[in-house]
C-alpha cells in the first residue's frame, strides 16, 4: 500500500504546483504573457503567511486569507506599474520586464529581510498520521489537498459562472470584441492577476506549512516547476494548469520513491523537453493558429 | 442622433479618415457603402471607443464621444456588431448573447429581450447550448446580431453583416435588419454589397479612400449612373 501513500503525497505535491501553475495560465490566456515573477508572489505569500501565524498568532486559515489578499494586491500593482504600459509592446519587453520584476521582488526582500530562512512553526495544524486500506497518510497531506482542490473548486466557480469569470473568458478570447461588449478590459485584466497571485498566495502558505522552511529564492523553482505544469497542460488552459500539476507532483513523486531522489527536480525539466518535442500545445491545448 | 463631424482617423502615420461628416437620424436606416479598405470599419471603430479621430467630434445625442471609453459609450446605447462576426466561439450561444447584456440590470428586460432574440433568430433557440464556433457562417451573424439586441442598442451599427454569406442567408438577414429598424432602432449598415444595402437604407454615404465623396437618398443613389457604374456592376 506504500503506492497509495506515494500517490496522495504526489497528488498534494502536485496541488501546490497546480495553485501557482494556474496564475501562470490565466495571465498568459489574457494577455499572452509568461509573468516570470509570479513565483515571486508566491514567496511573498509564504512569508506573508509566516509573518502572519509568528507574529500575529492567528492559525492556519486566517493566514492563508491574509495571504490570498496581500498577494492579490500585489499582483494588481505589478501589472499596473510594470505590465500595463507594455501592452501593445513586443512580447520579448514584456517578459524581461517579468524577469526585472521578479528579480526586483526577490532582492527588495532580501534587502529588507537578509536572506536567511524562516521556519514555520509546528503543529499550526494537526498532523496525525491516518491508516486508509493499509497506507499511512498524513492528516497534513489530506488538508493541503482539501484547501487546494477546494480553491480549485471556487477558481472554476468564478470563471464560468460570475460575471468577472465570464468577461476574462471574454476578453481572452478576444479584448476588443469584449470591449464592443461592455466590457472593461483594463479591470478584468487586473482582476485576472488578482485572482491568479492569490492562488499563488495561498499556495506559498500551503508550502510553508508542507516543507517549513521558507526564504526569499525560494520561489525560483516551484515558480519554473509551475511553468513546465502549465505547459503540460496546455498554457492557456485552466484545466490543463490543474492536470499538468498534478501529473508533475506524482512524477515527481515517483521518481523519488523509486529511489532517484536526486533526479526529482529533472523531472520537471525532462517532461518539458519531451513535451515541447512531441506535444507542444500541451494535454489540453489546442494546435494554436497565431492570432494576427 | 448621430453627428460625425470632420473626424480624421489614423493608424500610426497613415490617414484612414480624411474629413469625414455624417449624420444619422433617429429611426432612420443609413448606409455607408465603400470598396474594401475605404475606411467603413475604421468609422465604425471609431464611433464605439476602439480608435480615437485626432481631429473632429462626434456628437450622439448631444453628448460627445471622441474621448470616451469603449465601455461607456455602449452603456448608452451605440452597439456594434463587428466585422467577420467576431463571436466567442470558445462560449455556448447562450452565454454570448449574456456577455451581450454585460452591463445591464434590469433582469426582467434582460430575459424579455433573448426571448425576442429567439423570436428572431429560432435557430439560436435551437443551438442555444451548443459552442458558438460550431455554427455556420450566417449562424454566427445571427449570433452576432442577437448578441447586439441584447445590449438593447439605441443606434446599432452592423459592420458588412452580409459578408461570406450565400445569397439566401444574406437576404434573411437583411430582413431581420428591418424587423429590427421597424422595431425603433436607429441603424448605421457598412456594406460592400451596395445592391442589398441600398435597398433597405433611408439614406447613403458613399465612402472611397478616406473620404465621403456621394451621399442621398437610397433610393437615388441606387439609379444614379455613378454608383451603378463603380458598385452595383454596371448594369
Amino acid at each position: 500500500m506504500e503506492w497509495l501513500q506515494q500517490l496522495i503525497n504526489g497528488v498534494s505535491l502536485g496541488s501546490i504546483y497546480a495553485l501557482i501553475a494556474l496564475g501562470y495560465t490565466m495571465v498568459y490566456g489574457i494577455i499572452k504573457l509568461i509573468n516570470f515573477a509570479h513565483g515571486d508572489v508566491f514567496m511573498i505569500g509564504a512569508f506573508v503567511g509566516f509573518y502572519a501565524v509568528t507574529y500575529w498568532n492567528v492559525g492556519f486559515f486566517p493566514a492563508l486569507i491574509i495571504a490570498m489578499i496581500l498577494c492579490a494586491i500585489l499582483g494588481v500593482v505589478i501589472e499596473r506599474l510594470a505590465y500595463k504600459r507594455l501592452r501593445n509592446a513586443t512580447r520579448i519587453a514584456a517578459l524581461i520586464t517579468a524577469i526585472g520584476v521578479s528579480l526586483l521582488i526577490e532582492y527588495t526582500m532580501i534587502y529588507f529581510r537578509g536572506s536567511q530562512i524562516e521556519t514555520y512553526p509546528d503543529g499550526l495544524v494537526p498532523n496525525t498520521k491516518i491508516d486508509i486500506l493499509g497506507a499511512q497518510i498524513s492528516s497534513q497531506s489530506l488538508l493541503i489537498l482539501g484547501v487546494s482542490i477546494s480553491l480549485m473548486v471556487l477558481l472554476q466557480f468564478i470563471v464560468h459562472k460570475t460575471k468577472i469569470g465570464k468577461a476574462m473568458r471574454a476578453v481572452s478570447h478576444d479584448a476588443d470584441a469584449a470591449r464592443l461588449m461592455g466590457i472593461n478590459v483594463d479591470n478584468t485584466i487586473s482582476a485576472t492577476f488578482a485572482i491568479g497571485s492569490a492562488l499563488a498566495g495561498a499556495a506559498g502558505v500551503i508550502f510553508g506549512l508542507y516543507y517549513t522552511r521558507i526564504d526569499p529564492l525560494m520561489g525560483l523553482l516551484p515558480g519554473v516547476k509551475a511553468f513546465v505544469a502549465a505547459v503540460l497542460g496546455g498554457i492557456g488552459s485552466i484545466p490543463g494548469a490543474m492536470t499538468g500539476g498534478m501529473l508533475l507532483g506524482v512524477v515527481e513523486t515517483v521518481v523519488s520513491g523509486l529511489g532517484f531522489s536526486l533526479w526529482r527536480d529533472a523531472a520537471a525539466f525532462v517532461i518539458l523537453i519531451i513535451i515541447l518535442i512531441f506535444r507542444p500545445a500541451g494535454i489540453f491545448g489546442k494546435n494554436t493558429r497565431e492570432k494576427v | 442622433m448621430l453627428k460625425v463631424n470632420n473626424i480624421n482617423v489614423y493608424y500610426g502615420n497613415i490617414q484612414a479618415l480624411k474629413g469625414v461628416s455624417l449624420e444619422v437620424n433617429e429611426g432612420e436606416i443609413v448606409t455607408l457603402i465603400g470598396a474594401n479598405g475605404a475606411g467603413k470599419s475604421t468609422l465604425l471603430k471609431t464611433l464605439s471607443g476602439l480608435l480615437r479621430p485626432k481631429q473632429g467630434t462626434i456628437e450622439y445625442l448631444g453628448k460627445n464621444l471622441q474621448k470616451r471609453a469603449a465601455q461607456s459609450i455602449v452603456k448608452d446605447g451605440v452597439i456594434q456588431v463587428p466585422e467577420g462576426r467576431r463571436v466567442f466561439s470558445n462560449m455556448t450561444v447562450e452565454e454570448n448573447l449574456d456577455l451581450g447584456a454585460y452591463l445591464r440590470h434590469d433582469r426582467a428586460g434582460i430575459a424579455k429581450d433573448k426571448e425576442r432574440v429567439f423570436e428572431l433568430f429560432p435557430r439560436l433557440l435551437e443551438r442555444r447550448k451548443q459552442s458558438s464556433g460550431t455554427l455556420s457562417g450566417g449562424e454566427q451573424q445571427m449570433l452576432a446580431m442577437g448578441r447586439a439586441i441584447m445590449a438593447k442598442p439605441k443606434l446599432l451599427l452592423l459592420d458588412e453583416p452580409s459578408m461570406g454569406l450565400a445569397p439566401l442567408m444574406v437576404k434573411t438577414i437583411f430582413e431581420i435588419i428591418k424587423e429590427i429598424n421597424a422595431t425603433g432602432t436607429t441603424i448605421l449598415l457598412v456594406e460592400q454589397n451596395a445592391n442589398m444595402a441600398l435597398s433597405i437604407a433611408d439614406r447613403a454615404y458613399v465612402i472611397e479612400t478616406g473620404k465621403v465623396v456621394l451621399s442621398g437618398r437610397a433610393s437615388e443613389l441606387q439609379k444614379s449612373d455613378e454608383i451603378r457604374a463603380a458598385y452595383l456592376g454596371g448594369h
